[in-house]
């Protein structure tokens, strides 16, 4: 009888198992197909990409869409703007973000609730766009960097995570020691725990990078000068501006996309190689980082 | 009662001033922890008080050379000109239904995916299919309009070469209004599913494999197991997830919208968010546009705290 029994589970299982294998493999398909088609698309005659002849392996390699891309003086601006954001940007978060986080998990910080109370109403109620707006232009700092990396400084949420992790990972005896010690508050942080926190700080300089790396908003509303846009604005024109106003009959405006050529074909061309371009800094970075991505959002998930 | 306060007044004062003395020393001892927030305090005091400040020209007729003091109060008439207006059915109606579209959708399909990528033991076969289901996450808004624009091109996108081969006319989904919201949510589940189920893995990892081990003797099957550890097991965190998705109910994607938006598609298109970007930044309405923002605000915070209370009564999984 225990025997049966025990068969007949199995069985069961394997049912449940071959519709779960299934399941997750459909999943990894439907995520991993239009990442190769793009990136065979990106090397395949635009003929053939166009008429559907090419789905999913390069056919007719060519690299003209590559080449077409790195002769644009746009896009290098783009991208050296790009860079200088984020790393300038990414400095001042983790300037914001850390020494804030270390003080609010101190227990013998005065006030503590009443920091917390006052950053955590901002994660449910803000000002709106326009007084935001407004208030950028006010403090002078449309048509710069400024713009881009200062009211954005900080999240709440990147806070708490931190805060979490200075509660959970640093032993309290450490910061008794150094009191005993007589050294300061100041020197804890910098020499004692900030060398102990290496992999919160490595997750949240990857969390804001990549923020920042992806932002284009307030590029677009605080930003004139073509000359400034960072990567992901001038992406904006080539790949939805550009097809938006052809689709909708309304006149191409977009400088960049008049300098690269304008047959459709070669346009779709530049567009497959554009996004891999674009994307491949991030995606090709993530897999080695993948740990660190996956702790922060772990930590974060633990309720403090 | 007074007796009474006076009574503890006498005896409680010294007590509570040798308080107020350990307080200040500590304030005194630990300053440069003052020193560590006070840059989070300005920001979150300048950029974000600052426009909830700035909110009062919702209230004025903004008028950029004279300030917020200078121009002249109006009350609600902001307000009652958006409700009349022919459109705000139409906004309210598209934000309500991108977001419970996106919910219904977009809330289940994690879950599942992570109960379903947690019965999978084989490593190797495990952690490359989170490394791939994850990778999208990182796609820029931006490039992931742009991927949507040209897949679904009528004429030339493998979507409609796909539709085709199947023996249908692919439908343009890039104009027709009808198709922009799933349009919209589906690529959101394709963007975010797998990164989504971290969280829960995360939850899942925390069950005792003691648990498992009592429900294989008592013969259990694998699905049962599932039924009755697993996802129990995750009910904390999808309630909280859950309430917050609530609260930003009319707090759509808005950067996406705005990049996917036409004059074509518009009528399913156009949210309040991307209503205040055009009325505000671009016609330069900005008491109006403030108006609007502040009403979706309002909503949001509304609706947060109903459901916060409404999970309350039922179980302890409420966000406070």
């Amino acid at each position: 009888m225990p025997m049966m029994s025990t068969m007949k589970v199995s069985g069961r299982d394997k049912i449940f198992l071959a519709f779960n294998y299934s399941f997750v493999i459909l999943a990894f398909v439907l995520v991993a197909y239009p990442v190769i088609y793009m990136l065979s698309a990106s090397i395949s005659d635009p003929k053939l990409v166009g008429s559907g002849e090419m789905w999913l392996l390069p056919k007719g390699i060519t690299f003209e869409g590559y080449e077409r891309v790195f002769q644009n003086k746009s896009i290098w601006t783009g991208y050296g703007n790009t860079l200088l954001y984020t790393v300038v940007g990414t400095a001042i978060n983790l300037f914001v973000t850390l020494p804030a986080a270390y003080a609010l998990s101190r227990k013998d910080l005065s006030g503590r609730h009443f920091f917390m109370g006052m950053f955590i109403v901002t994660m449910f109620f803000g000002g709106g766009l326009v007084p935001s707006y407004l208030l950028v232009k006010e403090l002078g700092m449309v048509n710069t960097m400024w713009a881009i990396v200062i009211p954005s400084a900080a999240s709440i949420w990147n806070i708490i995570v931190c805060r979490t992790f200075f509660q959970t990972s640093i032993p309290k005896e450490l910061q008794e020691a150094a009191q005993i010690d007589g050294s300061s508050n100041l020197r804890l942080f910098v020499s004692i725990i900030l060398p102990l926190s290496m992999p919160i700080i490595a997750v949240m300089a990857l969390f804001y990078g990549v923020g920042n790396w992806n932002s284009y908003f307030s590029a677009m509303i605080y930003l004139n000068d073509a000359e400034k846009y960072p990567l992901q604005l001038v992406l904006r024109q080539i790949l939805v501006l550009q097809e938006m106003s052809a689709m909708a009959g309304g006149t191409i405006d977009a400088s960049t996309a008049s300098a690269l050529n304008n047959k459709a074909e070669i346009a779709a061309l530049v567009k497959y190689a554009v996004i891999i371009i674009a994307t491949a800094p991030i995606i090709a970075i993530y897999p080695f980082l993948q740990r660190y991505f996956v702790q922060g959002v772990m930590i974060g998930s633990v309720k403090g | 009662m007074r007796e009474a306060g006076g009574v503890i007044k006498g005896t409680v004062l010294p007590e509570r001033e040798k308080g107020r003395n350990k307080t200040w020393r500590r304030i005194v001892l630990n300053w440069e922890l003052y020193l560590f927030i006070a840059p989070a305090f300005f920001y979150f005091l300048i950029f974000s008080y600052g426009p909830m400040y700035g909110i009062q020209i919702a209230f004025r007729n903004f008028v950029p050379t004279k300030g917020i003091y200078g121009s002249p109060w109006t009350g609600f008439d902001h307000f009652i000109r958006f409700f009349d207006s022919y459109y705000f059915w139409d906004l309210l109606w598209n934000t309500f239904s991108i977001s419970l579209y996106e919910l219904a959708v977009g809330f289940p399909i994690p879950i599942i995916l992570a109960l379903a990528f947690n019965e999978i033991k084989d490593g190797y076969f495990k952690r490359t299919a989170q490394t791939i289901t994850y990778a999208p996450h990182f796609i820029s808004v931006v490039v992931m309009a742009g991927m949507i624009i040209t897949f679904l091109s009528p004429s030339s996108g493998i979507v409609a070469h796909l539709i085709g081969w199947l023996g249908f006319d692919a439908p343009d989904f890039l104009t027709d209004p009808r198709w922009f919201k799933t349009m919209y949510v589906f690529s959101g589940v394709w963007q975010s599913a797998g990164w989504g189920t971290i969280i829960y893995l995360a939850a899942l990892s925390g069950v005792d494999p003691g648990q498992h081990e009592a429900a294989i003797i008592d013969g259990a099957s694998r699905f049962q197991r599932v039924r009755h550890i697993n996802i129990p097991a995750i009910v904390p965190t999808m309630t909280i997830l859950l309430i917050l998705n609530m609260g930003s109910l009319l707090g759509v994607g808005f950067e996406k919208i705005l990049l996917l938006q036409n004059s074509l598609n518009m009528e399913a298109s156009d949210v309040i968010s991307t209503f205040v970007y055009r009325s505000g930044l671009v016609d330069a309405q900005y008491s109006f546009s403030t108006a609007i923002g502040l009403f979706n605000s309002v909503i949001n915070a509304i609706v947060l705290v109903v459901v916060n209370q409404a999970v309350r009564r039922t179980n302890e999984n409420s966000l406070w």
